[in-house]
C-alpha cells in the first residue's frame, strides 16, 4: 500500500517536471530572431495554427504568445548576470534593429550673421590647436575658456597708457570690456536664434514695424520711442489729448517684511518722542536751504543794484563795489578778531581790512555759527 | 502685506494718539514679545512676530487677516479706527465715559449718549476729546454701527453727551 502510494507520488512527480520542461522547451520550424538589446523576438513561422483558428482565435493566439516570450526568456537567461545592490541583473548587448525617428527630421537653419559674411568673403575655418603654450603659468592652456591662456583679466600688473587719466582703474576696465564683449556675444546669439525660429527677441518684441500691430504694441513702442532721447523723455511734448502711460513712475520700494524689528521699534518710538514733545522740531534740511535760497536772492539784488550804481555813478564807485565778490580773507586780508566781554551778551568781533579795500565800499556782513547765519548787516567804510 | 512708511505711521500714529496719549509707546514696545503693525490690502494689524512669520506663508491674494486688525486707510489716506482696535486701546485709554444702564443699551444699538445717561467721566476731559466709553462693569463697550467715539463735555449747557460717530460696516 505505502508503496504503491510511493511509487504513485514518484511517478506523479516525474509527470510534473516532464510537464515543466515541456513548458520551458517550445518547438519552432524556424528559429526567432533576437535582439535582445530591444528585447525583442522577431518569429518567421507561417501563422497556419491561427489561419485554422475560425472567428475568435484568442486561445491560439494566447498560445503563441506564451511560446514566444518563453523562448525570449530563455535567451534572456542566457546572458551574463552580475550584481547590481542586492538584485541580479542580466546586462543586455547593444540593440542590433535600427527604430525609426520620433520626430521629423530638423529643417535647416538660416545661416548666422557670420556664416553669411564668411560665405560671402569666401573665409574658410582655420584650424587652430586645442592647447596654446601659456609662458606665464609656464603650462599647455586651452586657448579660450576656464583658465585660459592669455587672459588679461588676471594679470597682476597693468601699466598705466601714456593718455589715460591716472585714477582710473586698469583692472575694473579690463573686467568691465570683458563683460561687455561676453553681454555682445550672447545678444548676438540670441539675435541668431530668434531669426532661426521667426520669433522675436522679448526686449525688441514688437518694436520693428510690421504693418499689422495691436494698439498695445503700438503703444509700447511709442513709449520706448519717446524715451529714447537724450534727456530720456524729458522734454517730450505729447500730443494735445494725449494721456500720460500709466505706471510710467517711480517705484516704490518698502522695508522687507520681517527687517530689523528692533531698528523699527527704534524708529517708531522716535518718531512718538517727536509727536510728543511739545517743541516744534527743526528740520534741518528745510532750514539749511531756507537759508541758501536767501543768501542768493540778496546777492542777485546785490549784484543788480551795484551794477545800477555803477552805471550811474562812474568807475570808481562801480569798480569798488563790484568787488564784493573778491570779499575774502585772501585777497584783502582781512582778519577777524573775537573778543566776548564778560558784561555783555554779545559777542563783539572786529574785522582788520587791508589795504585793497578802498573807500566807500559797501561791506556785506554776515554773522553766523554752526547753527546757521544769525545776523547779517551792511557798514559803509569812509 | 508690508511694513507701514513714515507717513503712514506717522498718521496712525497721530489718530491712536488722540485716545490714548503717550501709552501708544506701551503698545509699540511691549514687554512680553515683540508686536509690530503691519498693512495689506490697506489695512492695519497689529500682529505679534511669532504670527506675522507664520502669515508670511501664505499668499497676499489668500490672505485674509491676521493679527488684530486697527483700522485702515481710506482711499485719500486717512486713518480710519475700528472697533476691533477697541481691546487694546481700552486698558490705555486717557479719558474715560462711563454710562448707566439704561443708556448702555441704547448706545449699543447706536444712539448718542445724553446726558442723563452719563455715570461718570475722568476729570479734565476736553470738548470734542476722543474717549472710551464703558459701561458701569468696566466693560469697554462697542456699538453696533460705530467704532470712534467723540465727546463733547459742556455738561452745563448742552444735554448731550457723547457722539457716537458713525462711518461704514467693514
Amino acid at each position: 500500500m505505502e508503496g504503491q502510494n510511493v511509487e504513485e507520488l514518484l511517478a506523479k512527480a516525474e509527470r510534473d517536471e516532464a510537464e515543466k520542461l515541456q513548458r520551458i522547451t517550445v518547438h519552432k520550424e524556424l528559429e526567432l530572431e533576437f535582439d535582445l538589446g530591444n528585447l525583442l523576438a522577431s518569429d518567421r513561422n507561417p501563422p497556419t495554427g491561427l489561419r485554422r483558428a475560425g472567428p475568435s482565435p484568442e486561445a491560439e493566439l494566447q498560445a503563441l504568445a506564451r511560446d514566444n516570450t518563453q523562448l525570449l526568456i530563455n535567451q534572456l537567461w542566457q546572458l551574463p548576470t552580475e550584481r547590481v545592490e542586492e538584485a541580479l541583473v542580466a546586462r543586455l548587448p547593444e540593440p542590433t534593429t535600427r527604430l525609426p525617428r520620433e520626430k521629423p527630421v530638423p529643417r535647416p537653419r538660416p545661416l548666422t550673421r557670420w556664416q553669411q559674411f564668411a560665405r560671402l568673403k569666401g573665409i574658410r575655418p582655420k584650424k587652430k590647436t586645442n592647447l596654446v603654450w601659456d609662458e606665464v603659468s609656464g603650462q599647455w592652456r586651452r586657448r579660450w575658456g576656464y583658465q585660459r591662456a592669455r587672459d588679461d583679466t588676471k594679470e597682476w600688473l597693468i601699466e598705466v597708457p601714456g593718455g589715460a587719466d591716472p585714477l582710473e582703474d586698469q583692472f575694473a576696465k579690463r573686467i568691465q570690456a570683458k563683460k561687455e564683449r561676453v553681454a555682445k556675444n550672447e545678444l548676438n546669439r540670441l539675435r541668431n536664434l530668434a531669426r532661426a525660429h521667426k520669433m522675436q527677441l522679448p526686449s525688441t518684441g514688437g518694436m520693428h514695424p510690421t504693418g499689422h500691430q495691436s494698439k498695445e504694441e503700438l503703444g509700447r513702442a511709442m513709449q520706448v520711442a519717446k524715451v529714447s532721447t537724450a534727456s530720456v523723455g524729458r522734454f517730450q511734448e505729447r500730443l494735445p489729448k494725449e494721456k500720460a502711460p500709466r505706471g510710467s513712475g517711480k517705484k516704490r520700494k518698502f522695508q522687507p517684511l520681517f527687517g530689523d524689528f528692533a531698528a523699527e521699534k527704534k524708529s517708531q518710538l522716535e518718531l512718538l518722542r517727536v509727536m510728543n514733545s511739545k517743541k516744534p522740531q527743526l528740520d534741518v534740511t528745510r532750514a539749511t536751504n531756507k537759508q541758501m535760497r536767501e543768501e542768493d536772492q540778496e546777492e542777485a539784488a546785490k549784484r543788480r543794484k551795484m551794477s545800477q550804481k555803477g552805471k550811474r555813478k562812474g568807475g570808481r564807485q562801480g569798480a569798488g563795489g563790484q568787488r564784493k565778490g573778491e570779499f575774502r580773507a585772501a585777497s584783502l586780508g582781512w582778519q577777524e578778531e573775537r573778543r566776548t566781554t564778560p558784561r555783555r551778551k554779545e559777542k563783539e568781533v572786529i574785522f582788520i581790512l587791508g589795504p585793497a579795500c578802498k573807500q566807500r565800499t559797501i561791506l556785506n556782513v554776515k554773522f553766523g555759527g554752526r547753527g546757521g547765519i544769525k545776523e547779517s548787516g551792511f557798514c559803509c567804510l569812509r | 502685506m508690508r511694513p507701514l512708511t513714515e507717513e503712514e505711521t506717522r498718521v496712525m500714529f497721530e489718530k491712536i494718539a488722540k485716545y490714548i496719549g503717550e501709552n501708544l509707546q506701551l503698545l509699540v514696545d511691549r514687554p512680553d514679545g515683540t508686536y509690530c503693525f503691519r498693512l495689506h490690502n490697506d489695512r492695519v494689524y497689529y500682529v505679534s512676530e511669532k504670527i506675522l512669520k507664520l502669515a508670511a506663508n501664505i499668499s497676499g491674494d489668500k490672505l485674509v487677516s491676521l493679527g488684530t486688525c486697527f483700522g485702515k486707510f481710506t482711499k485719500t489716506h486717512k486713518f480710519r479706527l475700528h472697533i476691533t482696535a477697541l481691546d487694546y486701546l481700552a486698558p490705555y485709554a486717557k479719558y474715560k465715559v462711563w454710562i448707566k444702564p439704561g443708556a448702555e443699551q441704547s448706545f449699543l444699538y447706536g444712539n448718542h449718549v445724553l446726558k442723563s445717561g452719563l455715570g461718570r467721566i475722568t476729570e479734565n476731559t476736553c470738548q470734542y476729546q476722543g474717549v472710551v466709553v464703558y459701561s458701569m462693569a468696566d466693560v469697554p463697550l462697542k456699538p453696533e454701527e460705530s467704532f470712534s467715539y467723540e465727546e463733547k463735555t459742556n455738561l452745563a449747557s448742552i444735554p448731550l453727551t457723547a457722539y457716537r460717530s458713525s462711518s461704514q460696516t467693514f
